[in-house]
Formats: structure tokens, C-alpha cells, sequence
């Protein structure tokens, strides 16, 4: 039996997959393996954040990263207050910055927080002492969903190195897209990405991905293929005229899949729009992972809350001894 | 800095070798009996047991490995960043006699830490312990049913159990450290 080396965890708050190494996103992974063999228990719970608080502060509507996060803190003991922006005081006005520091002065522990704006999180990390998680920021970045497609394909597939992981759909204002090319590129695997091209943006290439518009070739060699959900609701998506259209050119179909390699992995971060990226057959067929996402999100979610928290108890240590 | 051997590897084996009769006499026969291991050592341990149980009477016990970094109530006191192992119990512990194996009993809270997780599981008939080395200097009420060895100790030094499987041979030694701050740093054992 070796000991795998692991990296010594530092960051009080998780802003990216984009700030940390390769080691860093191992640590978490290895943990959310732990945590995911917790959730199979009895009695599905650890004591490992006993006496924490955590505060989901999401300025964008959510079910499911905010019921991961919550049921994520539960699982470890901690305490979980859901704070939803329409009924609060930021409607009279409250900037982030404040309502960060309120809920810091309430001697919460760690903020969740999903906003609209690119770089609230990182912002909001500065301004106050305790542990800011990312929980997606405008086309930004959107983290723990980047670790748990990577663990869900790593825990499928054995490896990250080598796969080839095409991602399909709005890549333009996709903050899972960013996060998933950040992480997947540190360890060694080749992204493609494929979307109409006004849904391609500028310079995404230099990202160390492969660009392509026709929804074959980015299926042809994937080992993989992360699914990500049309946007038609948005008022700015003009990029594609209809529903159906998009669902003929880019719709992930059995016919499709059919000239894909045979257990290709279908992965989506949901929710899932039936008939416009993917068809029913697929979400629901042998090859899909969706719901195991899901649970698997948990388990990494986990992995971060404990992290962060551990990292903010040694500075608060060497504060003192020092 | 002085390291003392105080085990040897037959000395080891000897010890394991009675623990395991020990724990067939106490729970007269092999019946609804159990072995869970705290990783690392305890785990290589409780491996060990059942292999000698195995010899001895011929049945192959379940054994499982528990992690109990999630449980530690000293998480944040620890120098040293946890590492966190798996726990693997793929067998129902509910109405079985569970051994509880560690290689050193020490302050006693990472058996409760271990208690807490077990507990998690089901609900066992009975928990008993065993342990290769027993270094004294309890901080909690818990005492071992089974003990490879005695080895007072000063809070000063550092036991230092190796195994085959894990550190390329087996032996117990001392370590002086001239730290009285190294309990804080070890897991407390």
C-alpha cells in the first residue's frame, strides 16, 4: 500500500476550478469518494461540521445546486439557512458586499452564494473573513458542478487523463462549460466543444479545447459527453430560432448515439429539457448518468464545505499562536 | 531523539496469535462475530486476526475498515492536515459482536470517534476492543478487551507501530521526543 501524496488544502473560500491545481481538485475528489460512501449509510450522516453554519445567499433562482448545498451541510451536521434574494433586503437596496458582512456578523461559517454577475464570489471572498463557495457566477465559473461531472466520469471511467469529453450546447453563457474545461484540461483530458457558432465565444480555443460545429464529429471519439441545458427562456437567445430546430441539429438522439462509441457516457447538469437537447430515450437510457450526477453532487459538495472550513479553523489557529 | 525497539516480529505475531483465541473463548465460537479495523494499522490488524481466526477454526469472519477522520473532535487542533482513508463495512453489523481493532490505545478518543461511526451503522450487539499496544494516559472511560502488550509510556515519547503490509516490516518501538506537544499532533490514538 502506498501513500498517495496529497496536497496541503489552503483556500478559505472556492472561487474556480481555474485557481486550483490539479492536486488541490485530487484532494477534493479522493474526499468526495469518502463522503459518497456515506450517503449508501443508514444513517447518512458525519459530525464532521457539528456546531458550523452555512448560508446559501443565491441572487438567482435554484432548486437544485441550493438543495445539494443544503442537504450536503446537513449531512456533515452543520446548520443550514436558505436566504432567496426576492424576499430579502437586498430588494431595499443592500449591496452584496453588506449582506456578506451581515450574515458574517450572524457568525455564520461559510456563505454559499450563486449570483448573476461574474466575479460576486470572488468579490464577496475579499470582503469578508469567512468561506465563500461559489456556487455559480454569472458565464463565469460554476465549480462543485465541474468536480462532480469530473468525478462522476472519473468514478465510471477509472481516470481523467486521455478522455475525450465533448461538451454540446450553449457554450456562450455557460459558467458548467468553464468550469469543466478548467478541470478537465489539468488533468490531461481533450475537450471538445460544440454549439451553433454564435453560441461558440471568441477565443474559447485558447482554452486548450477543440471547436467544432457539427454535432457528429464532437460525438465520433468522446468517451463522454456532457449534454448542457438550452437556455430558450432567456430573453437574449437569439442564437437559435426554434425549440425544434436546435433539437435537429444538436439534439442528443439514439440515432446519434448510435454512430458514438458504444458505452459513451451521457451526462447533463440538468434540468433537462426533453426533446430540445436530448431526447427522452437517452436521458433515461443505459448510457445516461443524470440522476447519479445528482447524488454524486452531494457527496463533492461535502468534500468542499469540509475543506474550506478546515482551511479557515488553521488560520484562525495560526492567528492565535502566532 | 532515541528510538527503542519493544516488539519484535515473532513478538507481534505471538501477541496476535493469542488475542485470537482470546476472542474466540470470550464470544464462545465464531457466531455472529465480526472484525472492524480503524485505518490504517488497525485495519492491517484486524486483517491479521481473521487470517489466524481462519487457520484456527476454519471460518472466514467479515472484516471491515472504518475511517474516522469525519468524526474527530479534534479536526481542527490536529498540525498535521487529515488524511481520509475509505470506510468499507459491506457486511450488516446489526445484533453482530463487533471487534473493534486499533494497533495503539492511547488518549481513547479516536475509539470514540470509532464508537460514533460504528453506531452509525446499525446496532450492534456488542463492541469489544482490541489492541496491540496499550500506552495508557486514557482521556476518556475506555478500556480494551484484548491488549497485545502493556507498554507504560511518558506523554513524551511516541509509539510507533509497523507492519509488513503497510511499512515494509513488522515492529514496535518507542520514541523519545523531548515534545510534550506531540499528542496534540498524533492522532490521539
Amino acid at each position: 500500500m502506498t501513500k498517495k501524496k496529497t496536497a496541503k488544502w489552503v483556500h478559505k473560500d472556492l472561487l474556480g476550478l481555474e485557481y486550483l491545481s490539479k492536486e488541490d481538485i485530487e484532494l477534493l475528489l479522493d474526499t468526495a469518494g469518502s463522503f459518497r460512501e456515506i450517503l449508501d449509510r443508514k444513517i447518512k450522516k458525519v459530525p464532521a461540521l457539528r456546531g458550523k453554519t452555512v448560508v446559501n445567499l443565491f441572487y438567482e433562482p435554484s432548486t437544485r445546486t441550493r438543495v445539494s448545498f443544503e442537504v450536503a451541510a446537513k449531512r456533515l451536521s452543520a446548520d443550514v439557512i436558505n436566504i432567496a434574494v426576492e424576499s430579502s433586503s437586498v430588494k431595499k437596496g443592500e449591496t452584496l458586499n453588506d449582506t456578506g458582512r451581515n450574515i458574517e456578523a450572524l457568525k455564520a461559517d461559510i456563505i454559499v452564494v450563486r449570483h448573476n454577475c461574474s466575479g460576486a464570489a470572488a468579490m464577496l471572498g475579499r470582503n469578508v473573513d469567512i468561506s465563500v463557495i461559489n456556487a455559480g457566477d454569472g458565464w463565469h465559473e460554476h465549480p462543485t458542478q465541474g468536480l462532480l461531472d469530473m468525478f462522476t466520469l472519473r468514478k465510471k471511467l477509472g481516470k481523467l487523463e486521455g478522455l475525450n469529453v465533448s461538451i454540446v450546447g450553449d457554450i456562450a453563457h455557460s459558467r458548467v462549460a468553464r468550469s469543466n474545461i478548467w478541470g478537465l484540461t489539468k488533468f490531461g483530458a481533450k475537450v471538445t466543444v460544440c454549439a451553433p457558432k454564435l453560441l461558440i465565444p471568441p477565443e474559447i480555443d485558447k482554452m486548450g479545447v477543440r471547436v467544432t460545429n457539427n454535432i457528429d464529429e464532437a460525438l465520433a471519439e468522446a468517451d463522454a459527453i456532457n449534454v448542457l441545458r438550452m437556455q430558450f427562456e432567456r430573453d437574449d437567445m437569439k442564437a437559435f430560432p426554434t425549440q425544434l430546430e436546435y433539437f435537429k441539429n444538436f439534439g442528443i438522439t439514439e440515432d446519434r448515439l448510435k454512430k458514438a462509441k458504444k458505452d459513451i457516457i451521457v451526462m447533463h447538469p440538468g434540468p433537462i429539457n426533453r426533446g430540445v437537447e436530448i431526447s427522452s430515450q437517452v436521458a433515461d437510457g443505459a448510457n445516461s448518468v443524470i440522476l447519479e450526477q445528482v447524488t454524486n453532487g452531494i457527496a463533492v459538495r461535502m468534500a468542499v464545505l469540509f475543506w474550506v472550513s478546515q482551511a479557515r479553523d488553521k488560520d484562525k489557529k495560526d492567528e492565535i499562536t502566532h | 531523539m532515541s528510538i527503542k525497539q519493544v516488539f519484535t516480529r515473532e513478538e507481534i505475531e505471538r501477541a496476535i496469535t493469542r488475542i485470537s483465541h482470546e476472542i474466540i473463548e470470550n464470544n464462545k465460537g465464531v457466531k455472529d462475530l465480526v472484525i472492524v479495523g480503524i485505518r490504517t494499522r488497525g485495519y492491517v490488524l484486524a486483517e491479521r486476526i481473521a487470517k489466524v481466526i481462519d487457520n484456527l477454526y476454519g471460518t472466514k469472519l467479515d472484516v471491515g475498515g472504518l475511517d474516522i477522520t469525519f468524526y474527530r473532535d479534534d479536526l481542527s487542533l490536529v498540525a498535521e492536515q487529515p488524511v481520509i482513508h475509505n470506510t468499507e463495512i459491506d457486511f450488516d453489523i446489526e445484533n453482530k459482536n463487533i471487534v473493534l481493532v486499533d494497533d495503539v490505545l492511547y488518549t481513547g478518543r479516536t475509539i470514540r470517534c470509532a464508537l460514533d461511526a460504528l453506531i452509525d451503522f446499525g446496532r450492534p450487539r456488542t463492541i469489544q476492543l482490541a489492541v496491540l499496544v496499550d500506552r495508557g494516559h486514557r482521556e476518556l472511560p475506555i478500556r480494551a478487551d484484548y491488549v497485545g502488550k502493556n507498554l507504560p509510556t511518558s506523554q513524551k515519547e511516541l509509539v510507533q507501530v509497523k507492519f509488513q503490509e503497510t511499512d515494509n516490516e513488522d515492529s514496535v518501538a518507542i520514541e523519545e521526543t523531548g515534545n510534550d506537544k506531540e499528542k496534540d499532533s498524533k492522532m490521539g490514538s
